[in-house]
Parts: structure tokens; sequence; C-alpha cells
């Protein structure tokens, strides 16, 4: 009698957390937290309506220099995916997970991405060559961000795998599609006008994919002074090269190249968006949205050149 | 003549190809005529680092500008004015009214406004570095932040000028100048306050400029290395804008030369003249060495 009645109260555990498991409803979605917007996005966009996610540095805000609060590692401890980009973009990521306690399951985004170094800068011979962080600005490397974080998403909702899996496969082509269309559209223009200028090279995995050069008038760091004689040698080259396509970064301090491009007398185009997404009004609130707005303003400045 | 225009090459040729060398010139050249002799006065009245206090008083106006009008370059430059101002003159009324030293009631203010602005900066959920925006950078100086610093020094030395006497009896024997402004019905704090006031307008537009380095370096390098020079106080004022401004010229041109960045270089030049001043100006380590055989003889 006893027995069966534990049984009973067993079985009828198990089919109310069967039905829990197959049935997410609002109350069981996985909650996730992603480093900063451009992840939150490819997150979002993997987990569907399965997963909350949390973006820690949001739009607009700098991920390099990002200041995490105690409320973010509560929110992190809630979390049963944490999504990080990885190679060095988010040092304080780490601290945060260890400091907070966190023991769930951690993505690595640009797991198994080709890494590229970062382009030595004219006239900087320091001798030593740092990853480049940024490697969600080549689309082809957010297929493997998107399968990455489709297998972190099912190692913690197993019953999920199938909606992840055919999420990101969906996604993949979207971005295969984005590919071609950028491809065909700078292939279009003579490799000798693929010259632009930014305020902070951030584009170097985009730049590599479509064959662009990209001078810049600061290092990698928004924050490294420049001198003197490598303002005064990006003048000269502007001139030489007849170089007509400048651009500012969404966040960075945009006085130096805008005073730049005067002297040289060229104008500056639309704000890129290189590190975060912009707000929900913005040119660039999801990754496709900022590619398609990065790509356009790009291949419109060259035209100019 | 292969000669002569290898010097100008040298010396002039970086001024004469860019426009931005030209504007970074002036604008040094303008700070070291206003803001150096500011500095004597800082380091007579014992209040060398004020400047680096205010470099952090200036948050909560800045950050208080970005709440207001978002990211308006001119609105973040007036809240940071303001709350510079008010910092210094609420630690000015405190050193008055209480037993406090200047420094003291300074260092307390400043770390609350500090602590204030990071808190709204906070609270505003953006990390944006703010300062980092406001902060310029001596080659990328603009028409703007040329009249800026052009104007702010053109006000700072006049100012100086007119006022001088009071200045100086104010920071030398503050007591004496209680006393006379007493007698004459007038008050004696407001000395101190336009002092500061000048203080807080040259840095500001240092800071906006020039950056934080070039704008606190420029005004207090010189000033300490020039008081080694000279007993008398014009002596002092006139080396330490000519120190200022020979570490501009050298500064900008190494930069230019060696390709190193422009702020810190130009500080690196006042540095030079500073430690070259501390051994051999009169106030020196050498003449001190030389001197003192004679004194125990």
């Amino acid at each position: 009698m006893k027995r069966k009645t534990l049984k009973l109260l067993a079985l009828s555990a198990l089919t109310a957390s069967g039905l829990f498991s197959t049935q997410v409803n609002a109350a069981e979605l996985v909650p996730v937290v992603a480093s900063f917007s451009i992840l939150g996005d490819l997150v979002q966009v993997v987990g569907g309506e399965r997963v909350k996610v949390t973006t820690l540095a949001g739009p607009d805000a700098d991920a390099h220099e990002f200041t995490p609060s105690p409320a973010d590692a509560k929110t992190v401890l809630g979390a049963r995916v944490f999504v990080v980009n990885g190679l060095s973009f988010e040092p304080w990521a780490q601290k945060l997970a260890k400091s907070a306690g966190y023991k769930g399951e951690t993505v690595v985004a640009s797991k198994g991405v080709q890494p590229r170094q970062m382009a030595a800068e004219p006239g900087h011979d320091h001798g030593h060559a740092e990853t480049d962080p940024h490697a969600w600005q080549n689309p082809l490397n957010v297929v493997q961000y998107v399968n990455n974080i489709a297998a972190g998403l099912a190692k913690a909702d197993p019953g999920g795998a199938a909606a992840y899996q055919a999420n990101a496969a969906a996604y993949a082509k979207q971005l295969k599609a984005l590919d071609a269309q950028a491809k065909a559209q700078f292939d279009a223009i003579a490799s000798a006008r693929r010259k632009v200028i930014t305020s902070h090279d951030a584009f170097g995995y985009l730049a590599a994919r479509y064959g662009i050069t990209m001078l810049a008038p600061q290092g990698v760091n928004t924050d490294s002074e420049p001198s003197a004689k490598h303002v005064a040698q990006l003048i000269r080259q502007i001139r030489h090269e007849r170089i007509r396509a400048v651009f500012v970064e969404n966040m960075s301090n945009a006085k130096l190249i805008e005073q730049l491009s005067k002297d040289a007398g060229v104008r500056v185009g639309a704000a890129l968006y290189s590190d975060a997404l912009s707000g929900a009004s913005g040119p660039a609130s999801s990754y496709l949205k900022m590619m398609q707005h990065n790509l356009t303003q790009l291949a419109a400045g060259m035209t100019l050149n | 003549m292969n000669e002569t225009s290898s010097v100008w090459d040298l010396l002039i040729g970086p001024f004469a190809e860019f426009a931005f060398m030209r504007r970074a010139l002036v604008s040094t050249l303008a700070l070291a005529v206003s803001a150096a002799p500011l500095g004597v006065f800082l380091t007579l009245r014992r209040m060398s680092l004020l400047g680096d206090a205010l470099t952090h008083a200036v948050l909560p106006g800045v950050a208080l500008g970005f709440m207001l009008f978002g990211l308006s370059l001119p609105a973040m430059a007036l809240g940071g004015v303001v709350s510079g101002l008010l910092v210094a003159a609420i630690a000015g009324v405190v050193s008055r009214a209480t037993a406090l030293k200047e420094d003291a009631s300074l260092a307390a203010m400043y770390l609350l406004a500090l602590a204030v602005g990071v808190t709204m900066i906070s609270r505003q959920g953006s990390q944006l570095d703010l300062l980092h925006i406001l902060f310029g950078s001596a080659l990328g100086v603009d028409e703007q932040g040329l009249l800026l610093v052009a104007g702010v020094a053109s006000v700072s030395v006049l100012t100086l000028a007119v006022f001088y006497r009071g200045f100086v009896l104010e920071t030398f024997d503050p007591s004496f100048l209680a006393a006379a402004a007493v007698s004459k019905g007038s008050r004696p704090w407001v000395w101190q306050q336009l002092f500061l006031m000048l203080v807080v307008i040259n840095l500001v537009a240092g800071f906006q400029t020039l950056g934080t380095l070039m704008a606190v370096g420029l005004m207090m390098l010189p000033a300490v290395s020039a008081r080694l020079w000279h007993e008398s106080l014009p002596a002092q004022l006139f080396n330490a804008s000519v120190q200022a401004a020979i570490a501009g010229v050298a500064g900008l041109l190494l930069s230019y030369h060696l390709d190193t960045p422009s702020g810190p270089t130009i500080i690196g030049c006042a540095g030079v003249l500073y430690l070259l001043s501390l051994l051999v100006s009169p106030g020196g380590w050498l003449p001190q060495i030389l001197k003192r055989p004679h004194r125990v003889a």
C-alpha cells in the first residue's frame, strides 16, 4: 500500500516535470546573460521564445571599458548560460563570473573562429601583435558564433536543442546572404578605391573579408593618444591617395578625426557601429541591421574616392 | 643652402605644412601665457595639487550636462565649468569660515564631487567614458576650441594684470588684506574667489581642447621650476610662461619628428626643464653644493 502510493507520487512528479519541460511557459524561460549588446541580439535570435536574455554592456556602451555593478553579478548568478565573446574582448566578464561564483554554462561565442592579428599601425612598431577580438565584423564568423550559442543553450536546456539548431541554421542562411550581397557590392568597386579612414580600427575582420584598406589615426585602444607624426602621415596619405571616405565610430573620440578630415578637405560620413548596437530607434538596433548600415555607408563613401 | 632647408624642415616645416600643428601651437602658447602664471600663485599658496583635484571636480557637471542634453559638448563643458567653480567656491568658503586650510577643504569637496559624478553616470546606465569624450587632444583642436582657449587666456591675463596687487596681497598676507579691506568696506574673500575662478576656467578650457594632462601639466610644471630661478614674483611669473612656451614648441616638434604622443611629449619637455632647473638654477642642487664649503669656512 505504502509502496504503491510512493510509486504513484513519483509517477505524478515525473509527468509533472515532463509537462513542464515540454511546455515552456513564461516562468520557465531559460535565463541567459550576454556580455554585450551584439551577443545579446544573437542569443535572442538563437534562443527565440525559450530564453530570457539580459545584456550587461547595453547599446552604445563601450564593452572594453565596462565596469560591472553588484547588480550585474546578481544577474550573472541567476543565469543558466553566460555568453561572452572571448579573444580578450571583455576581460571583466571572466572576473565577474568568478567573483559572483557562477557555476552555470559559459559559452565563448568566438570559439573556433580563425583569429586575426591586430594590424600594426604605420609608424608604431612595438614588435608585438595582439589578437583582434572584433571577430563578429565578418558575418561568416557569426555563423560560428550562433552555432556555439546554440550548442551552449542546448547543454543548459536539452529539450530545446532542436529549436536552437533550427534557429541558428535559419540565421546562418541570412548571414551568408548578407555576406554574398556585400561581397558583390564591394567587388564592383575597384580595389584601388576600396579605402576608408575610421577613428577606431575595430573593422579588421570586415576589411580582410571584403578587401578594404582601413586607415586609422588612433590605435586600437580608444584612449591611446596619437603622435603628431602619425596624424601628419595620415593627412599626407589622404591627400596623396585622394581618399574621400572618412568615418567616425559611434563612441570613440570623434573630435580628432573630424578636425583631421577638415584639414585634408574631405567629408565625414555617418557613424559606423563596431562594438555596440544602437538604441532601438537607431540605425543599428540588431546585428543584421548594424552590418547592413555599416556596409552600405562604407560602400557609399568609397564611391566618392 | 642645404643646411637652411634642413633647419626649415626641422623647425618650421611641420607648422607650415599642417594646419593641425599650427592650431596645436597657438593653443599651447595661449595656455602657456595664461595658465603658467596662475600655477605660480598656486605653488605660493601651497595648492599645487589643485589642478588634479579639479579634473575630478568637473565630473558631476559633465554628467548633469549629459543627462539633460545628451552628448552635447557645449552642455557638458558648461556643466563642467559650473561644477568646478562650485567646488572651488564652497571649498573657499569653508576654509574662510572654519579652521580647515584651503587644501584640506578642497580635498574634501573634490572627493565628494567625484563620488556624486560617478554615481550620476552609473545611474544613467551608460558606460560611455564621458570625460574621454569631453577631453581633447592637442592635435584635435578645432576652431571653436582655439577661440575658447584664446578667449580664456585673454580674460585671464587681463584680470591678472588689473587685479595683480590684490592677488599678491591675498596670497602673501591675507590678514593684512582683510584688515585693509575691512577699513575700506570691501570683502577679502572676493579676491580668493576671483583667483579660483581664473584657475577653473583655464583648466576647463585646457581640458576640453588639449586634454587633462596638458592643462594641468602646463599650469604646474613650469610654475614649480620657475620658483627655483627667481626671488621676485614678476620674474617667476614671466619665467613660468617662457618655460611653458618652450616646452610647448619643443614638445610638438618632438612629437612630430619622433612619433610620440603629443600631450605627454609636451609635458615631458616641461619635465626636462624642471630637472635642469633642479640642478642648475640658483635655488637648485648644484649651486647649493657649491655654496656649502664657503659657509662652513
